[in-house]
């Protein structure tokens, strides 16, 4: 399997985006060899328009752009677009529900050796509270290609997060179709469900095969769409399987494990156990050997699994 | 400028300093302070310069203007109902459940507002974004903001004003409502944005000073702003806040506060004396 990073189908997406969409505009915010919008940039330069240092004002230029109807993208870290830039994000975009699409690149702790201040856990929880938000969290570098050209047609505020880690394309690019809102199946199973998102997707189908191996038939889902959530899928699973183990690169507070979680309680209690940051800070060190110290891989994923099932 | 236009422009100020009285009497709340203060600002812009159509508030070749202080809202609103976007009764409704006249300018609720807005330095950066996108386009409408100059102690104005000029924004006109007040105390008391002026000129901006309540100064300057290339203006007006009510008049207390029925009668009493004055 070749490894990407979900930021880069973000800069690819875009240049593809382009063509569909003669009134596209990039903004970026001085990160564009790490965002990848450099690539859109040296496609179409004119198109391009950096902020500067400043994410403040460049999702208030975004808002401007998109009160006039051209599509617009304003690019940085997750921790700056999400987090910095918050108040203007709820204020001057989804207050005013305008057409503004947020590409948040270098989410969670798989940003590796730049350490805490830069690992945002906290985006989603931030970007749910948000109404009228939809939150889009990609798997691999097709479904998030394919998240981005759909925005051409999507109408609203958007929140897609991207990763920095080049990961496993597990989806295939001439059969994948993606559809805001809808829940994936990557598995069937009756035993329990594992409900994963982002780059998290293929750790949980790697743990569902580890686990048919030793005899527990785990369902896996991938919810690319974090807002609104394809609640559809989630009770179904709840229903048939009794207990959910949901998996994310994120605080486990907020995110996909407690949007999971609102839905379960109010359709059918089951108990849902979250993997993701326990409310901690990240730190510094190589992308993969984080995501194994805060059991973000396929082998907690299994224990932990197996420890709910009483296995 | 024509004395016939002027002396028309007074009766509009004067009618929109009623409306923000008639809107914060009715809500028994909202922000008249600052409203009166661009309250000639507002009869100017809307009677005499921007090219909006109540008819066709959607116009693509309209005029944007931004409220960056969103909290003079009752101002704004006030202006709209002078232009026609909507009927003057309405702003009895201010801040009244269910209403279209939100404490803050909401996009898409109220014909005329382009952005919403209200948490300070938001409105610039938004101005800057229509600006730009009419640039891309090479659309020829202009893009007018106001803010407060008590916003300007907020970090995003700066990020704005660095961008606006970095980008050439020569169909960007700003205009500093510099009343010297904020809820705190004087400006140069709570936090000093002092100098205004050479401050935006660092920053690359073409600035001018004028009175805020002297419609000729108004007019020179917003025409010169027209003749600018390459660089966004900045109109420093400075202003009295509560202008017109005399006990609001360069009064802290009034800021953001509504006046009571007593208050309320004394202040359409002079408004409407000085309307019957200006009409004769």
């Amino acid at each position: 399997m070749e490894n990407k990073a979900t930021r880069d189908a973000y800069g690819d997406g875009l240049v593809a985006l382009a063509e569909k969409r003669d009134d596209l505009i990039v903004l970026e915010a001085d990160l564009a060899a790490a965002t990848k919008t450099g690539v859109f940039r040296k496609a179409y330069p004119e198109k391009h328009f950096n902020c500067g240092i400043a994410e403040a004002n460049m999702m208030g230029v975004a808002a401007g752009i998109a009160t006039t109807g051209k599509l617009v993208f304003a690019s940085s870290f997750a921790m700056f677009a999400a987090g910095r830039a918050f108040e203007i994000v709820r204020n001057s975009i989804g207050y005013p529900h305008l057409n503004v699409k947020i590409g948040a690149t270098h989410a969670g702790i798989s940003v590796g050796e730049d350490g805490a201040t830069h690992q945002c856990n906290e985006d989603i929880a931030l970007m749910r509270t948000i109404p009228g938000m939809t939150i889009i969290n990609p798997s691999d570098y097709v479904e998030a290609k394919a998240a981005v050209l759909a925005m051409a047609e999507y109408e609203g505020p958007t929140y897609l997060r991207f990763g920095r880690l080049a990961v496993p394309i597990f989806n295939d690019e001439n059969t994948y179709k993606f559809e805001v809102g809808k829940g994936i199946t990557m598995k069937d199973g009756k035993d329990v469900t594992i409900i994963a998102s982002g780059l998290m997707v293929a750790e949980a189908v790697e743990a569902g095969r580890a686990l048919a191996e030793q005899g527990v038939d785990a369902r896996i889902i991938n919810i690319h769409t974090i807002k609104p959530i394809d609640r559809d899928i989630i009770i179904k699973a709840a229903r048939e399987t009794g207990k959910i183990i949901t998996v994310e690169e994120h605080s486990v507070i907020g995110g996909l494990g407690s949007a999971v979680g609102d839905v379960v309680l109010e359709e059918c209690p089951v108990p849902v156990i979250k993997i993701g940051m326990n409310d901690v800070f990240g730190e510094s060190g190589p992308a993969k050997e984080l995501l194994k110290k805060y059991g973000l891989c396929a082998e907690n994923i299994v224990a932990v699994t197996k420890a709910a099932l009483g296995k | 400028m024509d004395e016939k236009l002027v002396r028309q422009l007074e009766i509009t100020a004067t009618k929109i300093r009623m409306g923000v009285i008639e809107g914060t009497h009715s809500a028994k709340a909202g922000h008249p302070g600052g409203s009166l203060s661009i309250a000639d600002l507002l009869a100017y812009l809307y009677m005499h310069r921007l090219n909006v159509d109540p008819a066709d508030p959607q116009m693509p070749t309209r005029d944007r203007l931004v409220l960056s202080k969103g909290h003079s809202a009752p101002g704004l609103y006030a202006a709209l109902a002078q232009r026609g976007f909507f009927p003057e009764e309405e702003l009895k409704t201010l801040r009244h459940i269910g209403a279209r006249l939100q404490g803050h300018p909401v996009r898409g609720k109220i014909p005329g507002v382009d952005m919403s807005t209200g948490s300070l330095g938001q409105g610039i950066s938004a101005a800057c974004g229509m600006a730009l996108s009419g640039k891309i386009s090479c659309d020829t409408y202009k893009v007018y903001a106001i803010l407060g100059d008590g916003e300007l102690e907020e970090g995003e104005v700066w990020e704005a004003a660095m961008f606006a000029a970095h980008y050439q924004l020569d169909n960007l006109v700003a205009i500093v409502d510099n009343n010297g007040l904020q809820i705190d105390g004087k400006i140069g008391d709570v936090m000093s944005p002092y100098p205004i002026d050479e401050k935006f000129e660092a920053f690359g901006w073409n600035v001018i000073s004028i009175n805020a309540h002297d419609f000729n100064e108004m007019e020179k300057a917003f025409n010169e702003a027209e003749t600018v290339m390459q660089k966004p203006t900045m109109i420093v007006m400075r202003s009295t806040k509560g202008k017109g009510v005399d006990y609001m008049e360069n009064s802290i207390g009034w800021h953001g506060k509504a006046p009571n029925d007593e208050e309320y009668e004394r202040a359409m009493k002079q408004l409407k004396e000085h309307l019957a004055e200006l009409e004769a």
